[in-house]
């Protein structure tokens, strides 16, 4: 019998995990922003000095690791778990980064998603006893990004009225059964949802059902309104799949309020060239382990839900034809 | 063609609008600006082939040409002079009669700038 | 696996959501972007009339005159991209920058300068034609087919 399950899809923690520390690094773009005060650290060059934009990446999510075990004070030795993911081909990114730690590793992969699926396996693994210290970290990057699932950097493209702009940086949180204010008391785990929508140029629509669906399933699960919450913040819909989640939650007779932001546009709001916002899974990362944690470290917002989107394409997929399926993973952090 | 100001007025014009048609095939449909090049060049090629594009440069100059369409119409006139001339073979020598200066300028050039230069964000 | 009723279903509801989020989706700017590809892509076009009257002038036919304006236009892109600049003008100026065959040039030399980090002979050498390759292949095939079919038809 699985005592800590709460209906279909979310998990309360019996004795839930804290965060003891978290690292954010974020590149130039996203340093312009209006949340650039919550980074630890800002690289005013993406290439990080580095031959190539993936060696780079690395660096990113290197140094967010290497932030929060020092704020905690942390040996590497100390981490029982290191969970990590990015968007790259076989999460090269977070395998590397683990080479370098010497912790063990599990590599996961939720796309943009990666922020809360790798902090639920932390939290899960640090509350039924198999670790005591636990590492999630997750990262993205402009480039590699671009040269993975697009065009060349240097290529003549337009963008279109719905593209969004990946995001340069990375985050990491340690997770631990005590020694941090914030707890994460809940998990809600995504099913994939795919409503047909073709177009790479629109991950905002594609993804925003993904993200109704897991609200709702937690709402649900949770016997909570959206009023619980200070703030919900989704991972990265942009402005334009914000706009739809929001219209998707009120024909689901559940409207969000005030409350509701989303982590693409908070990035990126008011930064020229970025589209309609931001993505990429250093998005919902730099938000939730940056500002989010922060402001709950100060006081300021008592009860989060993030909501981190993912679209789960390949390249290889929609130039098959296929449409983009998505998944929502969101976990509730409280003071 | 005399090299008058008009030249360059009717090139912008007629080079202006394949662009402009380009634009509107790229926001009005979902296909990507791949297809959109491929599209263009098949058209130019078919265009040459009804004797439409030789007029159309006769009249526009570069303005036809330049554009992709105009790769492809410069492909088929290649291809027909020189089969005209050489039988057979010359239909395929001749695909380059025209662009196989360019093709090797742009092979040769790219890998040289890209031993040197590094993309930039 | 879903039953033939639930397959309906589905196609029904993503039917609903597509509609619903074309509705929200922000129209491109049509009028805007197609505005500013007519000017760019005819100064382009201005610009290579400027190279091949050059050529002419030196006492060449128009024909001969269309290769070297063609290697022309595709050296000034190649130098633009390498020196980062044609790809703001993409995105400044969409189909005005890419129809050109400058617009060409940029997505060889884009290519090679982006794939040269996975190696000079299975990155950039590979990767090159990444983009322009599909040109060159229908352009040929159209273009050889386009003439085998007159040559045939005329002799």
């Amino acid at each position: 019998m699985a005592t800590r399950r709460i209906g279909r899809s979310t998990v309360r923690f019996a004795a839930p995990p804290v965060i003891v520390s978290a690292g954010t690094v974020a590149g130039p773009m996203e340093s312009r922003g209006p949340m650039a005060r919550w980074f630890d650290e800002v690289v005013p060059d993406d290439m990080f000095g580095e031959r190539s934009a993936e060696k780079a990446e690395r660096r990113f999510m290197g140094d967010a690791v290497k932030i929060a075990l020092t704020q905690a004070a942390v040996q590497p030795e100390q981490v029982d778990y290191f969970i990590a993911g990015d968007l790259l081909n076989q999460v090269i990114t977070a395998s590397f980064t683990a080479e370098d730690l010497g912790m063990p590793f599990i590599g996961v992969y939720g796309a943009c998603s990666t922020s809360a699926q790798s902090l639920t396996v932390a939290s899960a693994l640090v509350d039924a006893g198999f670790a005591d210290l636990a590492l999630a970290a997750t990262s993205s990057h402009y480039q590699t990004a671009e040269r993975q699932f697009r065009y060349p950097i240097e290529l003549n493209i337009q963008r279109k009225s719905t593209s969004q702009y990946t995001a340069t940086g990375a985050g990491a949180v340690l997770v631990g059964r005590s020694g941090g204010k914030v707890k994460i008391t809940e998990a809600t785990v995504g099913r994939v949802i795919d409503m047909g929508t073709k177009d790479p140029n629109q991950m905002g629509p594609a993804m925003a059902p993904a993200a109704a669906e897991t609200i709702f399933s937690h709402l649900a699960d949770t016997g909570r309104d959206p009023g619980f919450y200070d703030v919900i913040i989704t991972g990265d819909l942009g402005s334009v799949g914000s706009q739809i989640l929001l219209e998707l939650m009120q024909r689901r007779g559940v409207p969000l309020g005030d409350n509701y932001a989303d982590g693409g546009v908070m990035l990126f709001q008011g930064v020229r060239g970025t589209g309609v916002g931001g993505s990429g899974c250093a998005c919902s990362a730099l938000i939730m382990d940056g500002f989010v944690w922060k402001r709950m470290c100060e006081g300021e917002i008592r009860r989060a839900l993030i909501v981190a989107t993912g679209a789960l394409l390949s390249p290889l997929s929609w130039q098959q034809g296929e449409s983009v399926p998505c998944i929502a993973n969101a976990v509730t952090l409280q003071v | 063609m005399e090299g008058s100001s008009l030249d360059y007025v009717i090139a912008f014009l007629v080079g202006g609008a394949i662009c402009a048609v380009g634009q509107a095939v790229l926001d009005l449909t979902r296909i990507s600006p791949a297809h959109m090049l491929v599209l263009f060049v098949v058209v130019g090629a078919v265009l040459s082939g009804f004797g439409v594009y030789d007029r159309l440069v006769d009249f526009a100059g570069a303005g036809a040409l330049v554009p992709v369409s105009g790769f492809g119409h410069s492909i088929a006139r290649g291809s027909l002079l020189e089969a005209r001339r050489l039988g057979v073979i010359g239909l395929f020598t001749g695909a380059f009669e025209f662009t196989g200066l360019g093709v090797a300028t742009a092979v040769f050039f790219s890998a040289l700038i890209a031993l040197v230069a590094n993309p930039r964000a | 696996m879903a039953s033939p009723g639930a397959k309906k279903q589905k196609a029904d509801d993503r039917a609903k959501y597509q509609k619903l989020a074309s509705s929200i989706v922000p129209r491109p700017q049509l009028a805007r972007n197609i505005a500013v590809a007519f000017v760019v892509g005819g100064l382009i076009c201005a610009l290579g009339q400027a190279v091949m009257n050059a050529f002419i002038a030196s006492g060449m036919t128009g024909d001969e005159a269309t290769a070297p304006t063609l290697a022309t236009m595709i050296l000034i892109g190649v130098v633009l991209t390498g020196l980062s600049v044609y790809h703001h003008i993409g995105e400044f100026a969409g189909a005005g920058a890419a129809v050109p065959i400058t617009g060409f040039a940029n997505t060889v030399a884009a290519a090679a300068m982006d794939f040269k980090r996975e190696g000079y002979i299975l990155g950039m050498g590979a990767k090159m034609f990444i983009i322009a390759g599909p040109v060159l292949v229908y352009g040929i095939l159209a273009g050889v087919t386009v003439a085998l079919i007159k040559w045939l038809s005329r002799g």
